[in-house]
């Protein structure tokens, strides 16, 4: 909304715009820029996979090791996103409608995973969980395998998804206030009648962007489930992995036909990014679209 | 940490629980691990861990993470305000989709963001064969290091800039131009001091990312030890040898300057937030 009028006025306001060429050589060095990082390096993932037509394309995806990659991959985000969405919730619940001390360092530590190498995510539970680790002797003892296995690889994810949900929700009830849940709670609604009735539907579209947001990072986490994965064929490797060994046998056409799969899917993340905003948008505007109607 | 667990009067429910869950959930995936590596890098005496963090490879290594990734943040900067500007102030074909896919470094995985750029820049790529008979070898050099964090950091600088210009007031530059400024002085008088922490805040949220790099830049960077080889590489490289000492004094080194960078931010972000006259 702000930046339409802007817009406008910007348009009727001939001594605070730029000349027509200027304004055309500004948008050409923006394109140039995006279009030398952004979009020729995205479309050359979809013609690298198509190479050598669309059969070979579609055989990358029938081999066993690709599909139980795509499986380890989705089995992995749909472990870390729920614990993730949990505590997102629970994290801007406290924050957002509570006062208390170190409130804003709990905001910081928060992000702390934005702030670490994605190697180092995974060297940090090598070294707790890895043979020569903290817990590494227990674990062999028992027989139970965290690194170079399933769990390791989805704490590996949690890790460096674990702020999305929080960072989505904080600001957005931060601004919502509390009046509403009050006023619940006051008319008699339990809190979990309050939390269903009033403040998931007010941070629905917030929500589902942190999980879509959570979602992609989880399914295309390379670095630090590198660390973690040990690479067995088959039986360890994500899909982003699996592209990485394809590239490196020179098999190019099945390694950009997976990672066609991943950049479809960055896509997809990118257009419902799109919607959720559309319909942010419109659920702050009710008062003007119901006059409109 | 002195947390007052003692909230202000309020009769909403779910304090403690939420608190609790967070600072439990909190501790477990993020702190306790972290202070790991902490923990494990005082085993080291002091000697011996200097000796590892100031070896001639790893010193090379630093130089190209950290000289890469403030020149990738740079281009950022330049070219992300213009995309910013140019997308909030002008019309053009295509702008909602360009504006879209501005994030795609956030959302496409770093391994796809690594083969892709090295088939583009490669020497017999659509890109790298028309600068490789110019002399320009940009992937497997650490020019192709610098391409690869730029990509990753193209979106920082954009999304925290463009919010900024959306707000500023028509009428300061108005005024700025009926007192007799151009629009050039208009620009670096009014408009780029409003936007300027916006612009650095951007900036050390994409040299931040760059520096601990790993899945985009391996591919294209072609890894030669004292040339093109990233410090994250050099800890995977350390852990492959079972050095998990060595590893993890370098992490510890690049932790260290990652929670600097973090506090260097959180200060940008509030001096932006009190320059656009709200605090969050």
């Amino acid at each position: 909304m702000s930046t339409k009028s802007y817009q406008n006025k910007i348009a009727n306001s001939r001594a605070i715009a730029e000349p027509v060429w200027i304004r055309w050589l500004l948008i050409g060095g923006a394109l140039a820029y995006l279009g030398l990082f952004l979009f020729v390096p995205l479309a050359a993932v979809f013609t690298e996979a198509l190479r050598k037509g669309f059969e070979t394309y579609l055989s990358a995806f029938s081999e066993p090791d690709a599909l139980s990659a795509i499986q380890l991959t989705f089995i992995a985000a749909l472990v870390s996103v729920p614990l993730n969405l949990v505590f997102g919730v629970s994290a801007a619940w406290a924050i957002a409608k509570f006062n208390f001390r170190g409130k804003s360092i709990l905001i910081t530590l928060i992000d702390l995973p934005f702030a670490v190498s994605p190697v180092i995510a995974g060297l940090i539970y090598v070294l707790i969980f890895g043979l020569q680790g903290w817990f590494g002797h227990w674990l062999s003892d028992h027989d139970i395998k965290i690194i170079f296995a399933l769990p390791g690889i989805v704490l590996a994810t949690i890790f460096v998804t674990f702020p999305f949900v929080a960072r989505e929700l904080i600001p957005l009830m931060q601004a919502q206030g509390k009046d509403e849940e009050e006023a619940a709670i006051v008319l008699g609604a339990s809190a979990w009648q309050m939390f269903y009735r009033v403040t998931l539907p007010n941070i629905k579209w917030g929500l589902l962007y942190g999980v879509i947001l959570s979602n992609a990072r989880a399914m295309g986490e390379f670095g630090a489930v590198s660390v973690v994965s040990g690479h067995v064929r088959g039986l360890t490797n994500t899909l982003p992995l699996h592209v990485e060994i394809l590239y490196n046998e020179y098999n190019y056409v099945a390694a950009f036909a997976c990672a066609s799969l991943l950049a479809f899917l960055a896509l997809v993340t990118l257009a419902l990014k799109t919607l959720v905003e559309w319909k942010t948008a419109q659920a702050q505007q009710p008062e003007l679209s119901q006059e409109s109607t | 940490m002195n947390l007052n667990l003692q909230p202000k009067h309020t009769v909403l429910p779910g304090f403690t629980p939420a608190l609790g869950f967070t600072i439990f959930y909190l501790s477990l995936i993020v702190l306790i691990p972290l202070s790991a590596a902490f923990l494990k890098t005082s085993l080291l005496t002091w000697d011996a861990f200097w000796a590892t963090v100031t070896a001639p490879r790893v010193m090379a290594s630093y130089r190209l993470s950290f000289g890469a990734a403030f020149i990738g943040a740079a281009i950022n900067a330049v070219f992300g305000l213009l995309v910013a500007w140019v997308l909030v102030r002008y019309k053009f074909p295509g702008k909602r989709i360009i504006d879209a896919l501005v994030d795609l470094p956030f959302a496409l995985p770093t391994a796809v963001a690594g083969i892709a750029l090295t088939a583009v820049y490669a020497p017999n790529g659509w890109l790298g064969s028309i600068l490789e008979p110019h002399g320009i070898k940009v992937a497997f050099t650490p020019l192709g290091v610098v391409v690869a964090l730029t990509f990753i950091g193209l979106p920082f600088v954009v999304r925290t800039v463009q919010p900024v210009l959306e707000d500023l007031e028509a009428e300061a530059e108005e005024a700025a131009v009926s007192l007799g400024a151009n629009r050039w002085q208009t620009f670096t008088k009014i408009i780029f001091p409003a936007i300027a922490p916006a612009l650095l805040t951007g900036f050390s949220l994409a040299f931040a990312r760059a520096i601990g790099e790993y899945g985009s830049v391996i591919f294209i960077a072609g890894n030669m030890p004292m040339i093109s080889e990233i410090t994250p590489l050099l800890i995977i490289t350390k852990l492959e040898q079972y050095d998990y000492a060595g590893a993890t004094a370098i992490a510890v080194v690049m932790l260290v300057i990652s929670f600097v960078l973090l506090l260097i931010i959180n200060g940008l972000q509030w001096w932006n937030a009190k320059r656009n006259g709200s605090i969050k």
